[in-house]
């Protein structure tokens, strides 16, 4: 990664324009060509640096259901769990932390209703009981990382 | 704005699916769209922007990969925070340039006794603890109590997907 990979990287988590030719309207504000911007971006993509380029869907807005979820899964079945819970494509990410609820996913669904029905299937298939947080209140979403 | 039904049609749905891995990276991307499905480039542009303006689309734009740029701690602080102060709390924590997540949750007493999540990304725990004190001197006497969980291990990351159309219509 250089400085055009890092301005780039900071310019374009704004966003990307809607029009004709958007990565041509971005690169003249990076001032270099669009075939150069376009190359650097598949090869940060390719790379790993960029998961995602496009846009991001608001799973709500969309009608569906988001839900962060905790579970506390004792070590000598962690890996079991796992494998049951990442089953669900509804699972959209998930993560161990330290602490004795240890497992913490997001369960994002295309109705409200399957959240709901998601755990008492998650529950009955590990056998251990989840923690549904579901939010109340958003005050703030947007990843920005200066590089 | 205020219908809670499903504000997406059938062409909003296509156009979802088909960008689902993300924009082509092509001079002409929303064209690209258009052409596979058979639409018109305006109205495929048309969509994205009205898609924006109702925050269907949170935005269109690259997501970095913040282990790959370094930002290796990625740390869940957790607040216990009285609910009659939260809002006014989140304001003020949300404006932080360093919480990329901010949100009032359900406590589940008594194993859980925290209502109020800040997400912190730094480059190692102690920029992250650093950055949970400055909540934590924001919060003043409506920092309860707090912990900060860290991510020992990444079990699924596909993000958010449309389940395949087939079932329903």
């Amino acid at each position: 990664m250089d400085e055009a990979d890092r301005r780039i990287i900071n310019a374009l988590q704004t966003g990307i324009p809607v029009c004709d030719h958007p990565y041509a309207e971005c690169a003249a504000e990076l001032d270099m060509t669009e075939e150069e911007l376009l190359r650097r971006l598949a090869s940060l993509r390719e790379a790993g640096i960029l998961s995602r380029i496009g846009p991001m869907y608001h799973a709500e807005r969309l009608g569906g259901g988001l839900a962060l979820v905790a579970m506390s899964v004792p070590p000598e079945d962690f890996d079991r769990v796992t494998e049951q819970v990442n089953a669900f494509d509804e699972v959209a990410h998930n993560y161990e932390r330290d602490h004795k609820l240890n497992m913490w996913f997001v369960l994002a669904t295309e109705k409200t209703e399957r959240v709901k029905q998601v755990l008492s299937e998650i529950e009955e298939i590990t056998g251990y009981p989840t923690y549904n947080m579901p939010k109340i209140e958003e005050f703030f979403v947007g990843l920005r990382f200066d590089v | 704005m205020t219908d809670e039904n499903t504000p997406i049609d059938a062409i909003d749905r296509e156009i979802i699916e088909a960008t689902q891995e993300g924009l082509p990276l092509t001079p002409q991307p929303y064209h690209d769209i258009a052409e596979n499905l058979g639409l018109d480039a305006a109205e495929v542009i048309h969509r994205f922007k009205r898609m924006l303006a109702e925050g269907i689309i949170r935005r269109i734009a690259v997501v970095p990969n913040h282990y790959a740029l370094g930002f290796k701690a990625n740390g869940m602080s957790v607040w216990n925070v009285p609910d009659e102060h939260v809002r006014e709390m989140g304001v003020k924590i949300g404006a932080l340039d360093f919480v990329s997540h901010c949100y009032h949750r359900p406590r589940h007493l008594p194993d859980w006794p925290y209502n109020f999540f800040a997400m912190v990304h730094g480059r190692d725990r102690d920029e992250v603890e650093i950055k949970a004190e400055k909540i934590s001197q924001l919060l003043g006497e409506n920092d309860l109590e707090h912990r900060i969980l860290y991510s020992t291990r990444i079990l699924k990351k596909t993000g958010f997907r449309l389940q395949k159309s087939s079932r329903s219509s």
